[in-house]
């Protein structure tokens, strides 16, 4: 019976596993954020509010939030991070008016829950992966979300990039081993080396992340406790329900 | 004046409340003094997580509702504000949020204790027939809820469930209009699907639950050898030979396993309450825009056996009405089975091999549900859909035709 039970499940979770659609977009980069990175994050902050906050808003969250969760003293965060506000217990709201849907054809979005929208991976690929496009109204396109109507606003930092989508045509065997999405080349240096590039990126998603649920070290670091305190109840619960059961024949 | 004294004599505030309602003899009735079989197993764990998942979504519910605005234009930045300012906020909605999906997996299991060891036999015929209706009622209050936090998902996934009602004929059209309030789901959508999550469901909800206990209660439950333990009674107590008194063999039994299900439970919610997109969806990240169609309009894992039934069948009225009856064909389950013993334990070849194509088929309809259409996906939906209805509509042949095995007067158990 028990052996019936296992083929059962194990027949029906590989016919599952099996027919899995590859139909996600293939992303050039492997990312996953780091949240534990208190500066990382902070810097992130400052890109942010530099170079995002001029359209972005992040509605949802307030100034005297981040600066608390990311210990940035309220003097700082005033000077260095408000930008529209003076009031720290306000809201992130970019000075974008309602007209900007006719500068651009369409509002730009708010950021507060971008990464658990599109996942902080697709956020990082997508500000890597900017390319020149000549057939654009701004001169560039994007990989993950072709017809950007973003501008490429990291454009001065990272250089001039263009796709070089070659290597898939031509080379069926390159191909093959993996390399069937497009490359990017950089043919105009810009404000910053690659790996700066990258950094600043990932520091960037990486703040995104944490203003995408500014609870979550707090629910993390509660869960390890209620956990541990649920595996000693247990145990007891355990201990108590067989000395209860020795009694039954 | 005297009261007529309680038949229990007990004394002191238990004695007052006695004389004048009947506490000792509910406790004594519903758990003190009932005796279930002393080999229940661990299937019969989910009727009582079940209930801890009811009491869990109902606490999480009533702080949720202090928070949340029924609007459409302030929904969405409500359930964002609980998650940010109100304290342990997004600890409250990700109970509610993961206790939805937990309700339905121990549902799920609790039901299929009952294939198992045909639990809905006589003469528990109304207690199999009141859990369809919980059922029911579940779909309806998951349904609502999920569409309050007011993202894409909520907004597409009512807009598809709501017009299934226009595939019927004549009044369909009309009748989609009335449900929404609206010409498009939308702010009197919302309105009145809150109430009916917040009021009207839960209170049928939970009075049918207390149905479903009092029933069970008064036949008694069944084992998993389909041994009627009432048969076999100790003459000098009248209690049954093979039960043992709920309290507290079972109550410390039970805490046990709430306590297991809880480290799963609270693991989830605190360390992975999007659960990998199948908890929380990603596109739910997103406000509701009656301008922008989402790619895929996938419902909650839980209702993707029965979106997979309704896709597989081409036309959109056969469909909803082969949905509807995935759900109904339930409610005969008693009357069905013309098996000569309950449990599985006991039935031959037949059956076990009807069960497990049925289990294949639910799991597989359940993953083909949640996936963008394909012509695999739609094939294996429809053959999943025949094996669905056949274990139903031919059981009362193969439950007949099957070879059993006696069953014993008494219970299997073995002490540890």
């Amino acid at each position: 019976m028990k052996r019936i039970k296992f083929v059962v499940l194990a027949a029906a979770l590989l016919a599952a596993a099996g027919t899995a659609s590859a139909s996600e977009l293939a992303m050039p980069h492997a990312f996953t954020p780091d949240l534990g990175n208190e500066a990382s994050v902070q810097r992130g902050a400052r890109n942010f509010m530099n170079y995002c906050s001029g359209c972005h808003s992040m509605k949802h969250l307030r100034y005297a939030r981040m600066g608390q969760d990311l210990g940035i003293p309220e003097d700082q965060l005033k000077a260095n991070l408000m930008f529209t506000s003076e009031k720290p217990g306000d809201h992130i709201v970019s000075a974008m008016p309602a007209t900007a849907v006719t500068w651009f054809g369409v509002q730009p979005p708010d950021l507060t829950v971008e990464t658990r929208m599109r996942g902080p991976d697709w956020v990082y690929n997508y500000l890597m992966t900017f390319y020149t496009d000549a057939t654009r109204q701004n001169g560039t396109n994007n990989l993950m979300l072709p017809g950007a109507a973003m501008p490429n606003v990291l454009g001065s930092l990272q250089g001039v990039q263009v796709m070089e989508a070659a290597h898939a045509a031509e080379g069926g065997a390159a191909a093959a081993e993996g390399h069937g999405g497009p490359t990017f080349k950089v043919v105009q240096e810009g404000a910053l080396s690659e790996p700066e590039f990258e950094k600043f990126v990932a520091d960037t998603v990486n703040f995104m992340a944490y203003a995408a649920e500014p609870g979550r070290a707090a629910r993390t670091s509660m869960g390890g406790k209620v956990l541990l305190y649920l595996l000693v109840l247990t145990a007891f619960l355990y201990l108590l329900k067989r000395e209860y059961w020795k009694d039954v024949h | 004046m005297a009261t007529v004294q309680n038949p229990y004599k007990t004394t002191g505030i238990l004695g007052w409340i006695d004389d004048r309602f009947p506490l000792t003899k509910l406790w004594k009735d519903q758990w003190g003094d009932y005796y279930a079989p002393k080999n229940f197993n661990w299937w019969y764990i989910f009727g009582i997580l079940s209930l801890v998942v009811l009491v869990n979504q109902l606490l999480t519910g009533i702080f949720l509702t202090m928070h949340y605005k029924p609007d459409a234009a302030k929904a969405w930045d409500s359930v964002e504000y609980i998650m940010r300012d109100v304290p342990w906020g997004n600890i409250i909605r990700y109970l509610h949020s993961t206790g939805a999906s937990a309700f339905f997996i121990v549902v799920y299991l609790h039901m299929y204790r009952g294939l198992l060891y045909g639990s809905y036999r006589k003469p528990r015929e109304l207690i199999w027939v009141f859990g369809c209706l919980i059922f029911l009622c579940l779909m309806a209050e998951a349904f609502c809820g999920y569409v309050l936090p007011w993202g894409q998902m909520s907004y597409w996934g009512a807009q598809v469930i709501i017009s299934l009602f226009g595939a019927i004929p004549v009044i369909g059209g009309d009748l989609v209009i009335w449900i929404q309030g609206d010409y498009i789901p939308s702010d009197a959508t919302l309105n009145r699907l809150f109430s009916l999550h917040v009021i009207a469901v839960p209170f049928v909800l939970v009075g049918l639950v207390v149905a479903h206990l009092i029933a069970l209660h008064e036949v008694g439950s069944g084992s998993p050898d389909g041994v009627e333990i009432k048969k076999l009674t100790n003459p000098e107590t009248g209690y049954p030979l093979d039960g043992i008194p709920s309290h507290p063999y079972y109550t410390v039994k039970d805490m046990l396993g709430v306590g297991v299900f809880l480290i799963i439970f609270l693991g989830v919610v605190f360390l992975a309450p999007d659960g990998g997109g199948y908890l929380l969806e990603k596109p739910n990240f997103q406000e509701a825009n009656p301008l922008v169609t989402p790619n895929h309009i996938t419902p909650a894992w839980y209702f993707g056996a029965f979106y997979a039934i309704l896709r597989a069948i081409p036309n959109k009225l056969m469909g909803v009405i082969g949905m509807f009856a995935a759900v109904l064909v339930l409610f005969t389950l008693p009357w069905l089975d013309r098996s000569p013993v309950k449990s599985i334990r006991h039935k031959g070849w037949m059956y076990k091999t009807a069960l497990a194509l049925f289990t294949i088929a639910f799991i597989l309809l359940c993953y083909f549900g949640m996936q963008p259409p394909t012509p695999e996906g739609t094939l294996i939906s429809r053959i999943g859909s025949f094996i669905y209805f056949g274990f139903f509509l031919f059981m009362p042949i193969y439950s007949k035709l099957d070879k059993t095995t006696p069953v014993p007067e008494r219970v299997t158990y073995e002490a540890h």
